[in-house]
């Protein structure tokens, strides 16, 4: 299977947007990281660097939303997160079109350790009114979904990874803003997935047919709008859910899931992510393993959750 | 040219605008009225002298545009878009009332607002994005942003003098109502900010420092940074926090404090009539 990042795809994603004059990008002194410095080389004039100041590389992508412009804004994940409020009280509360496209989420940026991580921003982002939140599963869905947020308006938190990850989908796929996607047929129950884990489920579908357990696998690349028609079908028709995650339990795809079927459709539920804690320095696969998010742990919550399944 | 009874009339509507302030406030029953009418001669040259704007044309490509950094000054913001035909004066009423149109600080909802503000710091780095965005379109639209002095002390807005200063924003004047005051006490008590000018100029900003209550040395100040080019101008405007109303004046409790009826009454008298 190719191995490629998702930051490498979103560099490459600007390039293609390069013939639209009104897309600009911004980053904080991360070009080289973030993969701007692609569209830096090939359109200086419409690439701005703010230095390492992540709350004025929100308030200035607000200005050159306001101007008419389509900013893309690049920093680390975590980093961002120091503009929660620029964000919040200016981009998202203004609806203002700026595309805030973030490197080394999750644990991607495993040696560097927890200051360089990040664990909580979907839960930040998602619970800002008028924005979006996208989380891409390979470097396809993450050049769809760069292309497709350069044309639709109001702002989005995009997140992308510093690890080279599996490429699911091949170059035929089309994103769709707001659909999650079923990448398998299944009845026993659903396990649903978002960004670096959805492949990770993928495999763990795989395993648990020897079983003779059939899963029906999601990608839910928008956390927010989340498809809660394709979430409410697969509780109905599976009776059973297994969400993962690259994030805290608390306030990510999980959370989001929980809120939708709690009300609507409740059936027994298991979120895997990292359990209220810190990341720390390693290589990726081994703090993966360390946290549990492997397919090892969604084989075993699968298993629970049906002996709770009534 | 500017004549006397060009700076008469801005000087009139001045008062007029400070009227509306002190009602507005009254009848909110909150409110900011300290810092609203220190920087109501500074707004009042904006709309009524200074900026290329149309209020029936909100959208026009070329116009200059005004941010409030300092959203608590939003009555004054308020009455002068609404005296320049923004919406109606009768509307000013409903300042922070429950479904009005006038929230308690600037929002995009009212016809003439530019950028939501309130949260202090970051109008200078919206007014840089604007101000880089329309330079490299070569457009010759100015950029004016207002700024309280004890929003100095957010970094956030150190970070955009650099990047302003960096990017030479010539078409981006920052005004500072340096009006000595802010809500736990005078600036240079809670927080020093002196040699103001002189971090400013170190910065890379032309710096102009002015009574910013004085009509005449506004408008000479706007014009000075009209010619200066290469760099972001600040004007330093000297003011008095509550001016026009003598018992407010250099009085910190009314940097956030409503006004009861006795109080009202007092300030439409010295004001010149309700």
């Amino acid at each position: 299977m190719e191995l490629r990042s998702t930051r490498d795809a979103y560099g490459d994603a600007l390039l293609k947007l390069g013939d639209n004059q009104n897309v600009f990008v911004l980053d904080a002194d991360l070009s080289i990281s973030t993969q701007t410095n692609k569209f830096a080389g090939k359109y200086p004039s419409r690439f701005i660097n703010v230095g390492c100041a992540e709350q004025n590389l929100m308030g200035v992508a607000a200005g050159f939303a306001i101007a008419g412009k389509i900013p893309f804004a690049s920093t680390y994940a975590i980093f961002s997160m120091r503009a929660w409020e620029q964000i919040r009280n200016t981009i998202a509360h203004d609806n203002l079109s700026v595309k805030i496209a973030v490197s080394h989420a999750g644990l991607t940026n495993g040696p560097d350790g927890a200051s360089h991580q990040s664990l909580e921003d979907l839960a930040l982002m998602r619970v800002i009114p008028n924005m979006s939140v996208i989380n891409p599963c390979d470097a396809v869905e993450t050049i769809g979904a760069v292309i497709s947020e350069a044309s639709r308006e109001g702002p989005a938190y995009i997140r992308l990874n510093r690890s080279k990850t599996p490429v699911i989908f091949d170059d035929t796929y089309t994103f769709r803003f707001g659909d999650a996607v079923q990448l398998t047929e299944g009845d026993d129950l659903a396990i649903i997935a978002t960004g670096t884990m959805v492949h990770k489920a993928l495999e763990a579908a795989e395993f648990l047919k020897k079983e003779n357990i059939t899963a029906r696998v999601i990608n839910v690349h928008t956390i927010k709008p989340l498809d809660k028609k394709t979430i409410i079908s697969a509780a109905r028709e599976t009776g059973a859910v297994v969400s993962v995650e690259e994030h805290s339990i608390f306030g990510g795809l999980g959370g989001a899931i929980a809120e939708v079927l709690s009300e609507q459709y409740p059936v027994p539920m298991e979120i895997i992510g990292v359990r209220d804690v810190f990341g720390e320095s390693g290589e990726y696969d081994e703090i993966l393993e360390k946290f549990g998010l492997t397919t090892t742990t969604i084989v075993t919550s699968a298993r629970n959750v049906l002996r709770r399944k009534k | 040219m500017v004549t006397t009874s060009n700076i008469r009339i801005l000087e009139e509507k001045a008062r007029t605008i400070r009227k509306h302030v002190v009602n507005m406030i009254f009848e909110a029953g909150s409110g900011h009225p300290g810092g609203s009418l220190s920087c109501v001669d500074i707004i009042t040259v904006l709309y009524f002298h200074q900026m290329r704007i149309n209020p029936a044309e909100l959208k026009a490509g070329e116009r200059d545009r005004f941010i409030l950094s300092k959203g608590h000054a939003a009555p004054t913001l308020y009455a002068a878009l609404a005296e320049r035909g923004y919406f109606s004066v009768n509307k000013l009423h409903s300042l922070r009332k429950i479904g009005s149109l006038l929230q308690g600080h600037p929002d995009t909802k009212i016809p003439g607002v530019e950028v939501s503000t309130g949260s202090l710091g970051q109008g200078l780095s919206i007014s840089c994005g604007i101000a880089l965005a329309e330079k490299l379109d070569k457009k010759d639209s100015r950029i004016y942003t207002l700024l309280g002095d004890g929003e100095c002390d957010e970094g956030q807005v150190w970070e955009a003098a650099i990047l302003a200063s960096h990017y030479k924003l010539d078409n981006l004047t920052a005004i500072i109502d340096r009006n000595g005051l802010q809500i736990d006490g005078p600036t240079e008590k809670v927080l020093s900010l002196e040699p103001i000018a002189g971090k400013w100029k170190e910065f890379g900003w032309n710096v102009i420092e002015i009574d910013g209550n004085k009509i005449v040395e506004i408008i000479d100040a706007f014009d000075e940074a009209l010619q200066i080019k290469g760099k972001p101008t600040v004007i330093i405007a000297h003011t008095l926090k509550g001016k026009g109303v003598s018992f407010m004046e250099w009085i910190c409790a009314f940097h956030g404090k409503g006004l009861n009826k006795d109080e009202m009454k007092i300030a439409l008298q010295e004001l010149g009539g309700e």
